[in-house]
């Protein structure tokens, strides 16, 4: 074992890791707020909405992430007529597929705080957004935070997925740095440490919050 | 907006295509299968031996657990594929690397172990979920730890258990997406090969996709009538 390997390429290993959370981070931000919108839809009363926001939910929920990248991969450029690169092309497909997750967690943590609660709020003469955005959603937010950042952790190893279509990711980095150095027990043990790190923090963190919100 | 795009659906029927999705869905459905078998049994061990009453025991699943689902599949994949033969004395790596067909002992290695450790997850909030009596009862009338969980509590949490071990093959049978990275010709696979042989993307996806949706689709309302034939009388509601 040579880990000077490491020490000689963190530069470049760094910038890969970059990467991987700046797009974490943004899919997390688009597909969040994308998420509240159709899991509202998924509880509506309103067929037409609640039919085509299952369908969504579960066709994305029932595809591999991997495909779901190459469909997009595909797709994105031949929709809108030009390349927009391959960040905006993954990205855009990390969204939707992981808003159907979110979606799912949002769902039930809206449907966790309870039906007499909406009804209190609309009884006070709320319009139903604001019994949403104003009784509803804080509550429910406060129940699904564990779930939440579980998914982020999920979405955070998913990241990975961007290997397969050559985007410089941290895998994708280590993977370039081992075909040049050839040392690849050195550096996969050390990207596996890496995640290891982060997703241990972020398990952790939901773990936490769960043990508090059963005793109170 | 300037969609143009010319389907051909037919060419799927046609040679190679027919033959590289024939094999891949075969390669996708036997892969997942076995890893969803060895899952459950390594799973199974892990989850119970968190469940006893040594520290050192549940230390070690507690280890295994938090080790295999902090790390990213597509990571452990390559773990398995570039690291573990150098690992090997080296005799064994050189009989490794003689194996026919490595990357699908790589990556029956690699989703078996992965999922394992959701199954024993699993199978802890099963066994969280059994009313602590059984526990009582079935010492009191004089098994030993082992014979209580061969006889009376790993039946009955299994019963609990078929939604989640059901949703666990569904998620074996995506994540075996992923060994194309290591050379699998699995389902996604064929369908990457036919998008790079005849541009024809749309087609080439839908296979695949079409392919894990009707499975999910029978798993699900297989598993919807499983579940009702084994339910345990009095502990879930009757619809």
């Amino acid at each position: 074992m040579d880990w000077s390997v490491i020490i000689n390429n963190l530069p470049f290993l760094m910038k890969g890791l970059w990467m991987s959370v700046k797009l974490a981070t943004l899919v997390v931000i688009f597909a969040f707020p994308l998420a509240c919108l159709i899991a509202v839809g998924r509880i509506s009363t309103r067929r037409w909405v609640r039919y085509p926001s299952a369908i969504f939910v579960n066709a994305m929920r029932s595809n591999p992430l991997i495909l779901i990248v190459f469909w997009f991969f595909f797709l994105v450029p031949l929709i809108t007529g030009k390349p927009v690169g391959d960040f905006a092309s993954v990205m855009i497909g990390f969204v939707v597929f992981f808003s159907a997750y979110f979606t799912e967690i949002i769902r039930s943590g809206i449907q966790s705080v309870g039906r007499n609660q909406i009804q209190a709020g609309l009884s006070t003469g709320l319009t139903y957004f604001q019994t949403m955005r104003m009784i509803i959603l804080p509550q429910a937010l406060r129940n699904m935070m564990p779930a939440l950042i579980t998914e982020c952790v999920i979405v955070f190893q998913g990241t990975t997925i961007a290997y397969v279509v050559g985007l410089r990711e941290f895998l994708n980095s280590t993977f370039l740095i081992t075909e040049v150095t050839l040392r690849p027990a050195e550096l996969y043990t050390f990207a596996a440490f890496v995640y290891f790190v982060v997703c241990f923090a972020g398990s952790s963190l939901a773990r936490q919050l769960e043990k508090r919100q059963v005793r109170t | 907006m300037t969609l143009k795009y010319d389907f051909d659906w037919p060419m799927l029927l046609e040679d190679p295509y027919r033959e590289w999705i024939i094999e891949g869905f075969i390669n996708t459905v036997y892969l997942s299968l076995m890893a969803w078998g060895i899952a459950l049994m390594i799973g199974i061990f892990i989850g119970t031996i968190r469940m006893t009453r040594s520290p050192m025991l549940r230390f070690i699943g507690t280890v295994y657990v938090e080790f295999f689902r902090n790390i990213p599949l597509l990571v452990q994949l390559f773990v398995w594929f570039f690291v573990f033969p150098l690992m090997l004395p080296h005799d064994w790596m050189m009989s490794w690397n003689r194996l026919p067909h490595v990357p699908f002992l790589t990556a029956l290695l690699a989703l078996s172990l992965f999922t394992a450790a959701r199954v024993a997850e699993h199978i802890r909030s099963g066994i969280s979920s059994i009313p602590k009596g059984q526990f009582d009862a079935a010492t009191s009338s004089g098994l030993t730890q082992v014979q209580m969980y061969r006889y009376v509590i790993i039946p009955y949490a299994f019963r609990v258990m078929i939604p989640t071990i059901a949703s666990e093959f569904l998620t074996i049978f995506k994540n075996s997406a992923l060994t194309l990275t290591i050379g699998v010709s699995e389902i996604t696979s064929a369908a990457k090969s036919i998008e790079a042989w005849s541009f024809h993307g749309i087609e080439a996806y839908s296979v695949a996709s079409v392919t894990y949706m009707t499975t999910t689709a029978t798993v699900v309302l297989f598993m919807g009538w499983l579940e009702h034939r084994l339910r345990i009388p009095g502990l879930i509601a009757k619809k």
